[in-house]
C-alpha cells in the first residue's frame, strides 16, 4: 500500500485538494469559526500521512507545486490594493501611521517576549515575521535564516487567533471605525484575519487586505533593523 | 450575392466572429493574464537575486504590479480574473509548508509554549495599537475638518 501510494506525484495534490474541499464543505454546513477549512485540511492531511505511513517528502513531491504559486498569488495582492486606491488616498496618513505603529509594536513585543523566554537568535528571527502573510513570512524567514516551518506555525496560530477573535477583540477594545477595524485585523493577523474582516463588511475587508500588503512590506523593512538585536 | 449562398456566407462570417470573440473573451484572456502575472513574478525573482536585500521576490513583484496598474501600463482587465482566482486559492498554498511542521516537531517542541504565548499576546497588542492609532487619527482629522 505504502509503495503503491508513493509511486505517483499526484498523491500529494489529491490529498491537499481533497482535504481542503472537505474543510470548505464542513464550514458551509456548520458555519462555526472552529470549522476553519485551512485547519481542517492541515489536520486531515497530517492524519492521512501518519495513518498510511506516507513520507512527507513523498507527499511534497506533488504538493510543492501548489507552494510554487505563492509568489504569483502575493504579487496579485496589488490588485485589491489598486482597487481601493481612492479609500487609501483619502485616509492615507491614518492608514500608514496605523499600520506602521502595528508593525513596530509587533517587533517590539516579540523582542521583549523573546528576552523574557530567553530565546536565541535563530528562534527570535523565526518569530519576527509572524504577523504577516505566509507568502512574505516564508521568504522573509528564509532570508533571515530562521526555521521556516516554525515561522509558518507561528503565522498560522496568529492568523487562526485573529480569525476567531478579531471581531470580538475589536468590540472589547472599542475599535469602531470600519477602516480602523480592517487595519487592526489585517495588520495583526494577515490573510486569515482578512477572511473574517470580509465577513464583517466591505470596507473592513478591503482595508484588511490592503494592510496585508503594506504591513508585509513594512515588516520586511523593520526586520532589517530588528534582526540584529538578539 | 443573393439568396441561399448569401445566407451561408453570413452564417460562416457570424460563426468566425463569434469564435474570435469567444477566444478573446475567456480562453485567451486567462493565458494572457497568467503570463503577465508569472512574468512579473520572474522579474521579482531576478531582482531578489540581483539586489542584496532581504526583500522577498513577491514584494518586488507586488510593487511592480501596483506601479504598473497606477501608471496604466497594465490595465486592471489584463490581470483581474486570474489575480482574484490566485488570491482566492491562496489558503491552499499554505497547506504543504504547514504539513511540513511534522518534520520540524523535534525543533519546535522545546519552545512550543513560547511560540504560542508570544503569538497570542503580540496579536492582541498589535490589534489594539494599530486599530486605536488609525481610529484616533481619522477622528482627529474629522474633528479638525468640522471646525
Amino acid at each position: 500500500m505504502k509503495e503503491l501510494l508513493g509511486t505517483s506525484i499526484f498523491i500529494g495534490l489529491v490529498i491537499t485538494l481533497g482535504t481542503y474541499l472537505i474543510g470548505l464543505h464542513l464550514r458551509k454546513k456548520f458555519n462555526l469559526f472552529i470549522f476553519n477549512p485551512l485547519l481542517i485540511a492541515i489536520s486531515l492531511t497530517i492524519g492521512i500521512l501518519l495513518l498510511f505511513g506516507i513520507d512527507y517528502n513523498t507527499y511534497n513531491i506533488g504538493a510543492q507545486h501548489l507552494s510554487y504559486l505563492l509568489t504569483p498569488a502575493t504579487v496579485c495582492l496589488a490588485i485589491p490594493l489598486y482597487e481601493q486606491f481612492k479609500l487609501l488616498k483619502k485616509n492615507f496618513t491614518a492608514i500608514m501611521v496605523g499600520i506602521a505603529s502595528g508593525v513596530l509594536t509587533s517587533c517590539v513585543t516579540i523582542f521583549c517576549m523573546a528576552l523574557l523566554f530567553r530565546l536565541g537568535h535563530h528562534e527570535y528571527v523565526t518569530l519576527l515575521p509572524k504577523s504577516i502573510t505566509t507568502a512574505i513570512g516564508i521568504s522573509l524567514s528564509e532570508e533571515l535564516h530562521g526555521y521556516v516551518a516554525i515561522t509558518v506555525a507561528a503565522i498560522m496560530i496568529t492568523g487562526l487567533f485573529g480569525n476567531i477573535a478579531g471581531d470580538i477583540l475589536c468590540r472589547i477594545l472599542h475599535i469602531k471605525h470600519p477602516v480602523a477595524k480592517g487595519i487592526a485585523i489585517g495588520t495583526a493577523s494577515h490573510v486569515m484575519g482578512t477572511a473574517k474582516a470580509m465577513e464583517i463588511g466591505e470596507i473592513e475587508g478591503a482595508m484588511s487586505s490592503l494592510s496585508i500588503a503594506v504591513a508585509g512590506c513594512m515588516t520586511v523593512i523593520a526586520t532589517i533593523g530588528f534582526e540584529w538585536l538578539i | 450575392m443573393q439568396g441561399l449562398p448569401c445566407i451561408f456566407y453570413n452564417f460562416a462570417i457570424n460563426c468566425k466572429n463569434r469564435l474570435h470573440s469567444l477566444i478573446n473573451s475567456w480562453k485567451m484572456k486567462y493565458i494572457i493574464q497568467f503570463t503577465i502575472i508569472i512574468a512579473i513574478s520572474l522579474i521579482g525573482e531576478l531582482l531578489n537575486i540581483i539586489i542584496p536585500l532581504p526583500i522577498p521576490a513577491s514584494i518586488y513583484g507586488m510593487v511592480i504590479l501596483f506601479t504598473a496598474l497606477i501608471t496604466g501600463i497594465i490595465k486592471l482587465s489584463a490581470v483581474k480574473e486570474t489575480g482574484k482566482f490566485l488570491i482566492y486559492i491562496m489558503p491552499l498554498m499554505f497547506i504543504p509548508p504547514t504539513v511540513g511542521l511534522i518534520g520540524a516537531w523535534d525543533t519546535m517542541q522545546s519552545f512550543l509554549v513560547a511560540i504560542v504565548v508570544i503569538s497570542l499576546v503580540s496579536t492582541i497588542i498589535v490589534l489594539a495599537v494599530s486599530g486605536h492609532v488609525t481610529q484616533w487619527i481619522i477622528e482627529f482629522k474629522e474633528r479638525r475638518n468640522k471646525r
